[in-house]
């Protein structure tokens, strides 16, 4: 049985908006772009109206489907499945909330991914080629390959630029695993076309997409073992963090493999049966599917790098300098084709510079920027600025400030007391050096923190903000207190 | 300075220290007359029991609970041991380069349960080893033989191999699979690794060593205390049972104005009040009964029998706070080990939990925890047995609150005056004598 979809009419909707069947790429201007815009993802498709609002000649190239790896493959496919998630993740909890448990929590997942797929599809509209068109954007699909350095060729059109931009984005890493291939495996290209749940999961990689897509699939009854070769997931993030969402993931029923690789891979009966290896103890695990999510790595191939001059490597994407600016002048790259920090929003921020760049001849800099960024696990873990690691390796003095949510009201009443809000300052100031969240809304909590940042606002004026009592959000006024009373001199605390 | 303790406190507290002292003079069938990790039947031998039995005896001497002669002639034939036991590495030595397997066959002395080879507990028995050298240092040849004894078993321990290559120590070796993924990230009960490891004069480590290590420190605001953050109660106790961090600092506590023996004083005021604000709901937490800690736990059958209610009971595992795990289980040694560091609240805890729960206790003999949650017949539900690790740091800590012996004979130690100045440690009681 074919275990993948079949598109639907929400896929042909989809499709409609980021690769109409019946494209026909314009024949491009006498006058070279000033922007051409290599990759039709976030970062490509902000550069492109960011560009064209300031009056700029621009074409966007796409090689496969607009919108790229967020809209298609990744966050908003995977986000609406969690959505999902969470509903039969409290539904089991009923009894907790004091509501009477329903007689069947059984699984629709052609519904759940039906569903999915409606949202996907809906959110194309924004990233249409119609609206690139009639904005004023050229666009073409096909290959782009540059021909020199000052123009690239796509379908057999030459488009000559003053400007471009490298915003190709990046692709699912795949690990080398003997017979891994043969037995065929899943990634976040693939995952959102199944049709039908695995029966049993394994997720080889405990980074972000791992975690989420594990707890996900475990949620809707897919018996899952993520398998991590660390001996915590998310190895960047905060050791607490990590350790609060291993424990998650063992609540929900998903079996927590730390420390353990897998080494090989054969089918049998029909089985994919997976040889694990965990310092010296061997064990044997057979699944219905394989996920893979052990990383991303760029896409520059194919793009004739050498003829334009840009310097870049297989692993780490398009070099560039703060400026975003390749080893040629004329061409930039942003996302996940030049920045360690793959994610959607900075993509997004990093396409403004170089359009400020580029176009307007700004000196925007790359390393100015406060990324914050989210594992949407349930709970979430969020963070911005530095880890306390880093600080110290830096030899800034720093000191945390601490509210567990469960001495938050509204996460007790909210029974969503597993997490944290750490707030790591400057020793000797209140300038807010970096923050951890790990809550069920941590990703909306972190924008608070972020804008502090950004903003240059201590944490003694963020315990001046009145919070709306109760919420969540309250535990970053209650960090902000916390450190108030220790510059509180003696005699004051004793009144 | 020793605390005046008031003679109703230390009539408890000398019933306690003295059972848990009795753990250890037990006459053990197991190689060496060494005790057992625990007192389950066919439990292997710990080294980290045997470093605990070797600062324990010494205690005993002094308070006249044991002979000098006997407690000279147990900690010889444990130091013989180890220095005759094989050193090859092979899965069913002893240990390599100067290291030990965690747990070993109390018959033969070799390995069990394929344990790794463990940096942490082999220094808790090279630190109990150098109490006994300290302690036993008259002319009498065997005493002489014993001191020579330790300057052979600690000269022989390779730390720099522990690092790996690495910037800082490993947790532990296997000969199956080589050195173990597991890092030592933030502060935990390894101090005392690093100053022994500082201190030697065969195989010292240098000191970016220790620099990286305390590199990965967390210093947290928690309930409006400022301290370095361990979540599990041991990692704040066990190198306080040999070494006395009053009033010296290194890099880190001078930058904090701080010292490790009040950073274990504000960790115990944080036990307490998360167990005051008990978030998981679990029966019997207050402010007198705490202590989330190394323990065991009730695991296994129970906890599947019982995991209707979405709760996950441990095994043997390291709980803490506040971010757990927590399973409602507790360690009532937990308290009493930090007797030096917050008596007021330490004995207040003891006796709170041993009026409430004494099926904790067997006799005065603290059981590895209990579960109030778990409770049957009205009863706590109480680990079988007893731990060497629960004996040691209770009958350690008790000692060092009542008279400092312990302290006092590691701060007489050259290689822990070493290892601690090397490791940046300043102040106190380091200043050099004049």
């Amino acid at each position: 049985m074919d275990d993948r979809l079949q598109p639907s009419e929400y896929e042909r909707q989809r499709l409609a908006n980021v690769r109409p069947p019946q494209w026909r790429n314009p024949v491009p201007p006498r006058k070279p772009y000033h922007l051409v815009v290599i990759g039709g993802g976030p970062a490509g498709l902000v550069a492109a109206e960011s560009a064209i609002e300031l009056g700029a000649r621009v074409a966007v190239v796409e090689r496969n489907a607009l919108g790229g790896n967020c809209l298609n493959y990744g966050c908003v496919p995977s986000k609406a499945l969690i959505r999902t998630a969470r509903v039969y993740g409290d539904l089991r909890l009923a009894r907790h909330y004091g509501a009477c448990a329903p007689e069947t929590s059984d699984v629709a997942f052609a519904a759940i991914m039906e569903r999915m797929r409606r949202i996907r599809a809906r959110i194309s509209r924004v990233d249409s080629a119609q609206r690139l068109c009639e904005a004023g954007v050229d666009v073409f699909f096909g290959e782009a390959a540059f021909t020199g350095p000052a123009s690239i060729e796509v379908g057999g059109a030459r488009l000559a630029f003053r400007r471009a931009l490298i915003a190709t984005g990046a692709r699912p890493d795949t690990p080398k695993i003997p017979g891994l291939a043969e037995a065929g495996y899943l990634t976040n290209e693939t995952v959102f076309d199944l049709a039908v749940l695995p029966k049993r999961l394994l997720v080889i990689g405990g980074g972000p997409l791992g975690c989420e897509l594990a707890q996900a699939f475990c949620r809707f009854g897919a018996r899952t073992t993520i398998a991590q070769d660390a001996p915590l997931f998310l190895p960047k993030e905060e050791r607490d963090a990590a350790q609060l969402l291993s424990e998650a993931l063992a609540r929900d029923g998903v079996e927590v493999r730390l420390n353990t690789a897998a080494v090989r891979v054969c089918v049998d009966n029909g089985e994919k049966v997976v040889d694990l290896v965990s310092d010296d103890y061997h064990s044997r695990i057979a699944v219905d599917e394989i996920l893979t999510g052990v990383g991303r790595v760029p896409n520059v191939s194919g793009l004739n790098l050498e003829a334009a001059g840009v310097a870049y490597d297989a692993a780490t994407g398009i070099a560039t300098d703060d400026f975003l600016r390749t080893s040629n002048r004329r061409i930039y790259a942003a996302g996940d084709a030049t920045l360690a920090h793959a994610f959607t929003h900075t993509a997004d921020a990093s396409a403004r510079i170089v359009v400020r760049n580029a176009l307007l001849r700004g000196k925007a800099r790359v390393s100015a920027l406060t990324i914050p960024w989210c594992t949407y696990t349930d709970p979430e873990i969020a963070h911005v600025g530095l880890y306390v690691r880093e600080a110290r390796e830096r030899n800034i003095p720093v000191r945390t400030f601490t509210i567990p949510m469960h001495d938050v009201d509204r996460a007790i009443t909210d029974g969503e007391e597993r997490g944290f809000v750490k707030i790591h300052v400057h020793d000797h100031s209140d300038r807010i050096l970096g923050a951890t969240i790990v809550a069920r809304h941590a990703g909306e909590m972190i924008n608070e923190i972020t804008l502090a940042m950004v903003a240059n606002i201590g944490l003694s004026t963020l315990a001046r903000v009145i919070h709306a009592y109760p919420t969540q959000a309250e535990a970053i006024r209650a960090a902000a207190i916390a450190f108030e009373r220790t510059q509180l001199p003696m005699r004051s605390r004793a009144r | 300075m020793i605390a005046a303790i008031e003679p109703a406190d230390d009539a408890l507290l000398d019933a306690l220290e003295r059972a848990a002292f009795g753990y250890f003079a037990a006459d053990w069938d197991c190689i060496g007359g060494m005790p057992a990790d625990n007192s389950r039947p066919g439990a292997p031998i710990s080294i980290a029991v045997v470093g605990f039995a070797l600062s324990v005896y010494p205690i005993a001497v002094e308070r006249g609970w044991m002979t000098r002669a006997d407690a000279l002639a147990r900690s010889l034939s444990a130091l013989r041991f180890f220095a005759a036991s094989e050193q090859s590495g092979a899965p069913d030595a002893t240990g390599c380069n100067g290291f030990y397997y965690h747990f070993l066959d109390r018959a033969t002395g070799r390995r069990v349960w394929r344990s790794e080879l463990s940096m942490v507990d082999t220094a808790l028995l090279i630190a109990g080893a150098l109490v006994a050298q300290r302690y036993f240092g008259s002319a009498d040849a065997d005493e002489t033989a014993l001191r020579a004894l330790v300057d052979g078993l600690y000269g022989r321990v390779d730390w720099r191999w522990a690092q790996n290559g690495g910037a800082t120590i490993m947790q532990g070796w296997k000969p199956e699979c080589g050195f173990l993924h597991y890092g030592w990230e933030g502060y935990n009960e390894a101090i005392v690794l690093y100053v022994l490891a500082l201190g030697s004069l065969s195989h010292p480590l240098d000191e970016s060593c220790y620099l990286g290590w305390t590199a990965t420190y967390q210093w947290e605001n928690i309930y409006g205390h400022e301290f370095l953050y361990g979540g599990p109660l041991f990692m704040h106790q066990f190198s306080h049972a040999w070494i006395d961090f009053r009033g010296i600092r290194d890099e880190f506590m001078r930058e904090k104005r701080c010292d490790y023996f009040e950073n274990s004083r504000r960790a115990t005021l944080v036990q307490r009040e998360y167990a005051r604000r008990n978030p998981h709901e679990f029966d019997g937490y207050d402010e007198r009964t705490w202590g989330l800690t190394a323990c065991d736990g009730p695991g296994g059958t129970l906890a599947a029998a019982l995991r209707g209610d979405g709760r996950n009971f441990l095994g043997y595992a390291a709980r803490g706070v506040p971010y757990g795990p927590d399973d409602g289980t507790l360690a009532g040694w937990g308290a009493v080990a930090s007797l030096p560091f917050a008596p007021e609240i330490a004995l207040d805890a003891a006796r709170g939990m041993r009026d409430r729960y004494p099926e904790m206790l067997d006799g005065e003999c603290y059981a590895s925890s209990f579960n109030p949650t778990l409770a049957r017949d009205g009863a706590a539900w109480t680990s079988a047995g007893l731990f060497g690790l629960d004996q040691g740091i209770v009958a350690m800590m008790i000692e060092n609150h009542r008279t400092g012996l312990v302290w006092q004979l590691m701060r007489d130690c050259p290689y822990v005056r070493s290892g601690l100045r090397r490791a940046g440690f300043r102040g106190g009681w380091l200043r050099r004598r004049r």
